[in-house]
């Protein structure tokens, strides 16, 4: 179950499983460099998502300063902000299991907009009910992300090459199903259908805590609009599926065979199939899982705009990737940590609706963005590299 | 070796941000601040008049104005900004209506907290009064396609081609689908999505019209369609000969229509959308009102709006329900008022 016997982890997340086994091992190995002591601040320090963490407050603190007044850190700016991260979250979740497991997946953002349509016209055009649309949205989409996989390892092309192929069908195909259908780019009313479908609604739309949020209004905890209800409806749904995401794909990361194995095959994948583990299997079901986020982004984004569009999504698959390698993951696999991209995730997002606060003129976004993401990782960089340094 | 480096980008970063912050406005409106809100992506030209027109409005009415839009020009993200415009607390919002259900539930936010919101561009009156705005100044897009159309129609045109250069954007679509109702052809048929990279959208239109040599006219949706197309006809000779309809204003339209090798041009005079959406804002946060008549009452009244619109030689359109910018023809007969200005004020 777990890695204290694995010799197949290139690089270790893991130290403190090393504290316990050093603890036990007899002093003959104590001048064992694998298995010295090591003080938990130290193990903390080295982990990969250490960086992004650093990075995430120096980019709090660097807002505090410059946009500390302007409603940014309110309770609805928070939302707001925190919102747009969720979203980036559920994706970069998936894309950096992925990369850890040495592969892309370039078809993230136009999966999410083929996901809206997927899940758009069956319900709109040929009378299905909600649930069915979702679901068929959800294995489409996985569906789609195992023949991804199914073409990387059969064909050993590498699997930028692949995904960028699907990258523009799937565009192409979103586009194509929404003007065939509804004789426009945007599939209108689908927020509604999602409405009147309970088991739907409770999964994807809105938000929850409703109840908390106003009870909090009340004691003038949280601020209240002019007609008396809390400032903040509840908890956007999105925000607690990242959580549940994160929280299962880091579990499954780092405590399991599974976890061990998407290390193993993206630090070698020869190697990780001459010692048995089903390398084919693992990057495949990966794409899936990749797809999957998508197509949960796609679905929940749908929910809570009320509309499908043939532009959704664009680009998301490269803010997926920028998050993952915030939060350490290495562009070479073999590397990284899903609460790191969970960080990285949270940096873009704030950057991304923190600009806005400032008095910037927006010509200068991209520009600013770019210089703010360079600064956390370069700041990251900078301090993994310290802290990783051997004394 | 890796310190100085962040070093010099965390100063560089500052300086910028405490640079764009001197530019603040004075006088007794100086806190006010406001913002407009747009769908379009930052490769889009056309917003620049606008962008210019709000910048105009700030200095003549004293208050501080931000422009903000999703630099991809996704309309999920547009959404956010609405939201993020709520939690700031602006004086006063204004956006286009690009697509009205994925706005509705951002403008709830804005007017639950009672902030004054004015629409333009794209989207209805309806629309507008349904999202709880007080007024909205733009051209339906449907109805300015066929008006075109029906133009075209007149001179003779029976088959057309539809350059779109923003193929995922509904309002496009309707413009294409406008003109096609009028000349009573599939408006799907007519389409060429070309994507706005100018060296694909010139290729692609004169591929169309290689394979389709019969088609008698064209019609571009904006600069970053009209002014590909029109070097492709020129590439291939037949500039002047076939008829060509554009949307919106470029100096390369401009050039067009005064050779004859462009028709007419529709013109939404985008200047006023984002002018009077400004003015009405901050006329309605000094008067605390929600009235449009009165603002617009107010606003005819005020002496630094009249002479920018005599500047520019711009026609605001009044209307019972409130005031129009659009649409308006531009031809061989009135171009050159328009040419001195275009693509910054017109």
């Amino acid at each position: 179950m777990s890695s204290t016997s694995s010799p197949l982890l290139r690089t270790t997340s893991k130290d403190p499983i090393t504290v316990q086994s050093g603890a036990m091992q007899s002093s003959a190995l104590q001048n064992d460099e694998r298995v010295r002591r090591i003080s938990p601040w130290r193990s903390f320090i080295s982990r990969p998502e250490f960086g992004s963490i650093a990075g995430t407050l120096l980019v709090f603190v660097l807002f505090g300063i410059f946009a500390g007044h302007s409603g940014m850190f309110n309770l609805d700016g928070v939302m707001n902000w925190a919102q747009v991260a969720a979203y980036l979250g559920i994706i970069a979740v998936g894309a950096c299991l992925l990369m850890i497991a040495g592969e892309f997946d370039l078809s993230i953002g136009s999966m999410i907009g083929f996901a809206g349509m997927m899940m758009a016209v069956p319900s709109m055009f040929m009378g299905w009910p909600m649930w069915a649309s979702v679901l068929f949205a959800f294995l489409g989409c996985m569906a789609l992300g195992g023949l991804n996989g199914y073409l990387v390892m059969r064909t050993r092309l590498p699997s930028f090459i692949v995904t960028l192929a699907f990258m523009f069908i799937l565009r192409g195909l979103t586009l194509v199903l929404s003007t065939y259908f509804s004789n426009s780019t945007i599939v209108s009313g689908v927020g509604d259908k999602v409405s009147s479908d309970p088991v739907m609604s409770t999964l994807f739309q809105g938000s929850t805590l409703h109840g908390l949020f106003v009870w909090l209004a009340h004691t003038g905890i949280i601020d209240k609009l002019p007609n008396g209800e809390p400032i903040v409806a509840g908890m956007p749904k999105v925000l607690l599926w990242w959580l549940l995401l994160a929280l299962g794909a880091g579990f499954v990361l780092s405590r399991t065979r599974f976890g061990n194995w998407i290390f193993t095959v993206g630090g070698d994948s020869a190697a990780a199939q001459n010692v048995g583990v089903p390398v084919r299997r693992v990057k495949i079901s990966l794409f899936v899982f990749t797809a999957f986020c998508a197509c949960l982004f796609g679905v929940l984004q749908v929910a809570d705009v009320g509309s499908a569009a043939a532009d959704r999504g664009l680009q998301k698959e490269f803010e997926a990737i920028i998050a993952a390698v915030i939060g350490g993951a290495l562009l070479t696999g073999g590397y990284g940590s899903v609460l790191g991209a969970c960080f990285g995730a949270l940096i873009f997002g704030v950057v991304q609706i923190g600009i806005s606060y400032t008095s910037f003129d927006s010509d200068w976004y991209r520009v600013f963005l770019g210089a703010m993401l360079l600064l956390a990782v370069l700041f990251n960089h900078y301090v993994r590299l310290h802290a990783t340094r051997s004394k | 070796m890796r310190t100085p480096w962040i070093s010099i980008l965390l100063v560089g970063m500052l300086t910028a941000v405490t640079a764009t912050a001197a530019t603040a406005a004075s006088g007794p409106h100086a806190n006010e601040r406001y913002v407009l809100i747009s769908h379009a992506a930052d490769s889009d030209v056309w917003w620049n008049t606008v962008k210019n027109a709000i910048k105009q409005a700030a200095d003549d009415f004293g208050v501080q104005v931000d422009y903000r839009n999703p630099p991809n020009g996704d309309l999920a993200d547009m959404a956010r900004l609405v939201e993020q415009a709520a939690a700031r607390n602006y004086d006063g919002v204004a956006f286009d209506i690009a697509d009205f259900d994925v706005l509705a539930k951002p403008a709830v936010r804005v007017t639950a907290k009672r902030i004054p919101l004015v629409t333009i561009n794209s989207g209805t009156q309806q629309e507008s009064q349904k999202l709880g705005a007080i007024m909205h100044v733009g051209q339906p897009e449907y109805e300015a396609g066929k008006a075109a159309g029906e133009r075209a129609k007149a001179a003779g045109i029976a088959s057309f081609a539809c350059v779109n250069h923003n193929a995922a954007n509904a309002a496009a679509f309707l413009r294409c689908k406008g003109f096609a109702d009028a000349l009573g052809v599939d408006a799907r048929k007519s389409m060429i999505d070309t994507g706005v990279d100018p060296t694909v959208v010139e290729n692609k239109v004169s591929a169309y019209l290689r394979n389709n040599p019969r088609t008698q006219a064209i019609l571009a949706l904006g600069p970053n369609s009209a002014d590909p197309s029109l070097l492709a006809l020129q590439r291939m000779g037949l500039a002047g000969k076939i008829y060509f309809v554009t949307f919106d204003l470029s100096s390369a339209i401009i050039d067009g229509i005064r050779k004859g090798t462009i028709n007419f041009a529709i013109d939404q005079q985008p200047y006023l959308q984002g002018y009077i959406a400004i003015a009405a804002l901050a006329i309605a946060h000094e008067d605390s009102t929600r009235d449009p008549a009165a603002i617009i009452a107010k606003l005819k009244t005020n002496a630094a709006f009249q002479s920018r619109l005599r500047e520019y030689a711009l026609k605001p359109v009044y209307t019972d329900e409130g005031v129009s910018s659009g649409p308006a023809f531009v031809t061989k007969d009135n171009v050159d008022t328009v040419a001195k200005y275009a693509g910054q004020y017109r």
